[in-house]
C-alpha cells in the first residue's frame, strides 16, 4: 500500500503546474495508470480526497484511466497491447518479448482548472 | 463536480515517479563513478532475503569491501543478523512505508565513503507489490522466491518479476518436502519475464551460493559501463 505516497506526489506535481499557470483551484486531475505500475485504482481514490484537503486540489476529482501493457514484438516488428495478466508474448505471433513500451507509467495527463 | 463552462482542460505530463526516478538516476551515476556494484533484493516477507544475504556478505567480505542496507517497517533485527557477517550494515526503518525509495537510500549512505566500497547490497522491505515501482539506483535487482511460497508467485505478482533482473529460488533444501514443481516454477517465471536467469540456492546447506558469487564477480570487469535500467 504505497498509494498515499503516490497521491502526495500527484498533489505536489499538480500544485507545481497550477502555480506556474497562476491557477488557484483545480477541479479534476486525469491520471493514467499502467497495468504494470503496481498501483491499485481503488486505493488511489481512497487516499486522494483526504490527501487533497487544504491544498489547491481540495474537492477535486481524480479520474483514473487504466492503460494496458504495450509490447514491441521483434518477430512481427509491431507494437501490441496485452490483455491484463497475459504472458509477455506477442498476441499475434506468440513470440516472447520483454520490450515493454507502455504499462509501467503513472502519469498525470491533464488537469481541469477554473 | 465543477460548474461546466468555467473549467478548462489542460494537457500536462507529470510523471508521478519523476522525483524518485531522477534521484535514482543520480545515485546510479554516482555508484558507477565510484566503481561500486549495488545489488538489491526484493521478495515477500520470510522468503529468506536476510539468510541469503548473511551468507553472501560473509563470503564476499573475504575478498571485497562490502556493505548492506536493510529496510523494515520496524526493528533492527535484520541489521543485527547481517552484522554477524562483519560487513558494514545499516538498518532503514521505514515506519509505515512499505518499500524503500531512492531518497531513503541516499540518506542512509550519506556518512559512508562509497568510493571505498566494492559492493553494496540493499535488502528491500518484504513486499512483492510496492518495491517494484521504486528505482533505487541499483545495478542489479534480485527477486527471491522460496519454494515454500508456491510456484505461481510470478503469475500473481508479475510486476516485481518483470522489473527484476535475476530470479533466485531459495530454501531449495525444502523443495522435496513441499513437492516443489521446478518445471512449473521455471515456466511461470519465463512467462512474466522471458529470458530471466534463475539461480537456485539454499542458504542453509550452501547449495547454489557459488553461482550467486559468480553472478556478482562477473559484474566486476564492467565497473563503469553497466547500462541504465
Amino acid at each position: 500500500m504505497h498509494e498515499l505516497s503516490i497521491v502526495l506526489s500527484i498533489i505536489e506535481g499538480v500544485t507545481e503546474e497550477a502555480k506556474l499557470r497562476e491557477v488557484t483551484s483545480v477541479s479534476a486531475v486525469h491520471l493514467r495508470v499502467g497495468a504494470l505500475s503496481g498501483v491499485v485504482k481503488q486505493a488511489l481514490l481512497f487516499a486522494y480526497d483526504l490527501a487533497c484537503e487544504g491544498t489547491l486540489l481540495e474537492g477535486s476529482q481524480l479520474i483514473v484511466e487504466e492503460s494496458p501493457v504495450v509490447v514491441h514484438c521483434s518477430a512481427c516488428d509491431a507494437d501490441h497491447a496485452l490483455k491484463p495478466a497475459q504472458p509477455f508474448c506477442c498476441p499475434v505471433c506468440g513470440a516472447y518479448t520483454t520490450d515493454v513500451l507502455q504499462g509501467r507509467e503513472i502519469q498525470v495527463v491533464a488537469m481541469e482548472i477554473m | 463536480m465543477t460548474p461546466s463552462g468555467q473549467t478548462r482542460l489542460v494537457d500536462v505530463r507529470i510523471n508521478v515517479f519523476k522525483k524518485n526516478d531522477l534521484l535514482a538516476r543520480e545515485l546510479r551515476t554516482r555508484f558507477q563513478h565510484s566503481g561500486i556494484h549495488v545489488i538489491s533484493l526484493v521478495s515477500s516477507p520470510g522468503s529468506g532475503k536476510t539468510a541469503l544475504l548473511e551468507k553472501i556478505l560473509t563470503k564476499l567480505r573475504q575478498e571485497f569491501k562490502v556493505a548492506a542496507l536493510v529496510g523494515d517497517l520496524a526493528t533492527e533485527n535484520d541489521a543485527m543478523r547481517l552484522a554477524r557477517s562483519q560487513a558494514a550494515v545499516k538498518q532503514i526503518i521505514t515506519g509505515t512505508i512499505c518499500h524503500l525509495d531512492a531518497e531513503m537510500v541516499r540518506n542512509a549512505i550519506e556518512d559512508w565513503d562509497i568510493d571505498e566500497l566494492d559492493f553494496l547490497f540493499i535488502e528491500n522491505v518484504g513486499n512483492l507489490v510496492c518495491p517494484s515501482s521504486y528505482d533505487l539506483g541499483e545495478e542489479l535487482r534480485l527477486v527471491l522466491l522460496s519454494v515454500t511460497e508456491g510456484e505461481d508467485k510470478p503469475l500473481k505478482y508479475p510486476t516485481i518479476f518483470n522489473t527484476a533482473d535475476v530470479a533466485v529460488v531459495t530454501k531449495i533444501d525444502l523443495a522435496e518436502a513441499v513437492e516443489f514443481d521446478w518445471a512449473l516454477a521455471e515456466r511461470n517465471i519465463q512467462t512474466v519475464r522471458p529470458g530471466m536467469r534463475v539461480i537456485k540456492v539454499s542458504a542453509k546447506s550452501g547449495q547454489g551460493l557459488q553461482e550467486c558469487m559468480e553472478l556478482f564477480s562477473a559484474l566486476r570487469p564492467n565497473a563503469n559501463t553497466t547500462a541504465n535500467r
